[in-house]
């Protein structure tokens, strides 16, 4: 068996993986195996990726160690993060979204992903932050005041509505000074 | 605090403790995913927001003091050899990924070394917190204590319905993965611990080698851990990582006591062998190093051998891999040269505490 780095000594060291009963196998010669040993950054197991699990689910062939360059069909309507230009198809190429926005921009698409990975949940149920977490609620608060608003102009309560638009301000002052 | 400290000493100090039920569980680890609101992820940012995030360490991180844990110690990677990174990673204070970055990335380490915060690794900050023995409802305590202070001087990208927001979706949620180290000769030695890690998987928790690949572990050191990080509370999944990890200790447990009552000779011959090996071995391999420590710690912990610390086996396969082998000789070795460093390097360490 031939070493499957330099395709020019024989494969002396074998590592066997097994992914979600899958068995991946990898056989190198001591040379190139001494190389991994020696990059910090590689030749450690590194665990079940989400490639392996995004590749099952939409069935790209690839192996674990390696990707194969799939043709990815773009769309034009295809969404496109404005923070970060992340594509969809690229996050599955990587596994990896590009910033907090991208959790926004692919809303439509993350939740069989989560429900996936996480035993079917999508929701946070854990740790709040204490300071965003007031923001949060702040924020929060603004939103069901400001449809409260509408219902009262609706209704031409006028001055219900001023007091309430007064409340709004004086949260939004808060976050303000939240953010100083 | 200098670099020469964190990189001279294999076993960090935390790990001299002990803790309760440590002749199986090693260490407990809690670690949190956190990224910042205004920049990408490390794994797309450009140079100038990875030195932003950098800097954010240096001015909103850095100077503050973290409770009983103090002040942290920051060593930037551009600033390290590639073994001094190398060091760190065996002694599992960075991970591979960030030893092998380069570009604005660092670590900030408490004194004890129980505290470690990446930044600039596949997140822009991952905190870690180590405790010695199966201690991981205290770990989740330190971590939460650190979080607090950190998001009391960082924006951190969250959202309500997702909660942390992480590049990689299998962290989203609570960004925790909650793990111990356990030594499980027994189980092996029994040959169903193949059996058992599939009835664990199915419960959503992962358990893998440490210091091997795949299932094949080396020095029968595992790492169990959750998989799930979103739709549980943090204390919730660490109450379902505690039960398994009981169930496992009282397995390990039972398999030791059979394997006394009915071959106990052998048992002991197989220990003392393997301490002859450790003891007189001129060459030596780390898979065959790995495997004699694993027989002498259990001969440690099942009363065989007096006078050896039980921390032999954590501080030795730290010990005796590359970069530490190398540090120590102080220049770069062929892998045989290594393996007659590392037999003169088990011998003294043994030597050390004659028994």
């Amino acid at each position: 068996m031939e070493c499957e780095v330099c395709h020019q000594r024989s494969a002396t060291v074998h590592f066997t993986q097994i992914i979600n009963h899958e068995k991946w196998e990898k056989h190198l010669c001591e040379v190139c195996a001494q190389e991994r040993e020696d990059q910090p950054s590689q030749g450690h197991h590194q665990g079940y990726t989400i490639q392996d699990l995004l590749s099952g689910i939409f069935g790209y062939g690839q192996d674990a160690f390696a990707f194969h360059k799939q043709k990815q069909h773009v769309t034009s309507n295809e969404p496109l993060c404005p923070k970060c230009n992340m594509t969809y198809a690229r996050f599955l190429k990587t596994g990896k979204f590009g910033c907090a926005q991208c959790y926004d921009t692919f809303k439509d698409r993350l939740d069989p992903v989560l429900r996936r990975v996480h035993a079917g949940n999508t929701t946070h149920k854990g740790k709040i932050p204490k300071r965003a977490g007031q923001e949060l609620n702040v924020k929060r608060q603004i939103t069901e005041l400001k449809t409260a608003i509408h219902e009262l102009i609706d209704k031409e309560e006028f001055e219900k509505a001023a007091v309430l638009r007064d409340e709004i301000r004086s949260l939004q002052g808060k976050l303000k000074e939240g953010d100083q | 605090m200098s670099l020469h400290k964190f990189i001279q000493q294999a076993l960090s100090p935390w790990h001299l403790k002990g803790g309760p039920d440590s002749d199986i569980v090693m260490s407990s680890r809690i670690r949190y995913a956190r990224n910042l609101n205004r920049y990408s992820f490390p794994t797309v940012a450009g140079s100038e927001e990875l030195q932003n995030v950098l800097n954010q360490a240096k001015t909103n991180v850095m100077p503050h003091e973290y409770g009983d844990v103090g002040r942290l110690s920051m060593l930037e990677m551009s600033d390290l050899k590639n073994i001094e990174k190398r060091v760190l990673m065996e002694k599992q204070l960075i991970s591979p990924n960030l030893a092998g970055s380069e570009k604005s990335s660092a670590v900030l380490l408490s004194d004890e070394e129980n505290i470690s915060l990446m930044v600039n690794e596949e997140d822009h900050f991952r905190l870690q917190c180590l405790f010695p023995g199966f201690q991981l409802t205290e770990a989740l305590a330190a971590a939460n204590q650190m979080d607090d202070i950190l998001e009391n001087h960082l924006e951190y990208a969250y959202d309500e319905e997702k909660g942390y927001l992480t590049s990689c979706p299998t962290n989203v949620g609570t960004g925790m993965r909650a793990s111990v180290m356990m030594h499980l000769p027994a189980l092996i030695m029994s040959g169903r611990m193949n059996t058992i890690i599939s009835a664990i998987n199915q419960l959503g928790i992962a358990v893998r080698g440490i210091y091997g690949e795949g299932s094949e572990a080396q020095g029968n050191v595992f790492q169990v851990s959750n998989q799930l990080t979103l739709g549980k509370s943090e204390e919730d999944i660490v109450d379902d990582l505690q039960s398994v990890v009981y169930e496992l200790i009282q397995k390990e447990r039972e398999m030791r006591g059979a394997m006394l009552d009915t071959s106990r000779v052998q048992l002991e011959d197989r220990v003392w062998r393997s301490y002859g090996i450790l003891s007189h071995s001129r060459v030596i391999q780390s898979a065959e190093a790995a495997s004699c420590l694993s027989d002498v710690r259990l001969g440690i912990d099942l009363g065989f051998i007096d006078g050896l610390s039980q921390s032999i086996l954590s501080e030795v396969m730290i010990l005796m891999q590359p970069g530490f082998l190398q540090q120590y000789a102080n220049e770069a070795l062929e892998p045989k040269e290594r393996d007659i460093r590392r037999a003169t390097l088990i011998r003294e360490r043994v030597k050390l505490e004659k028994i």
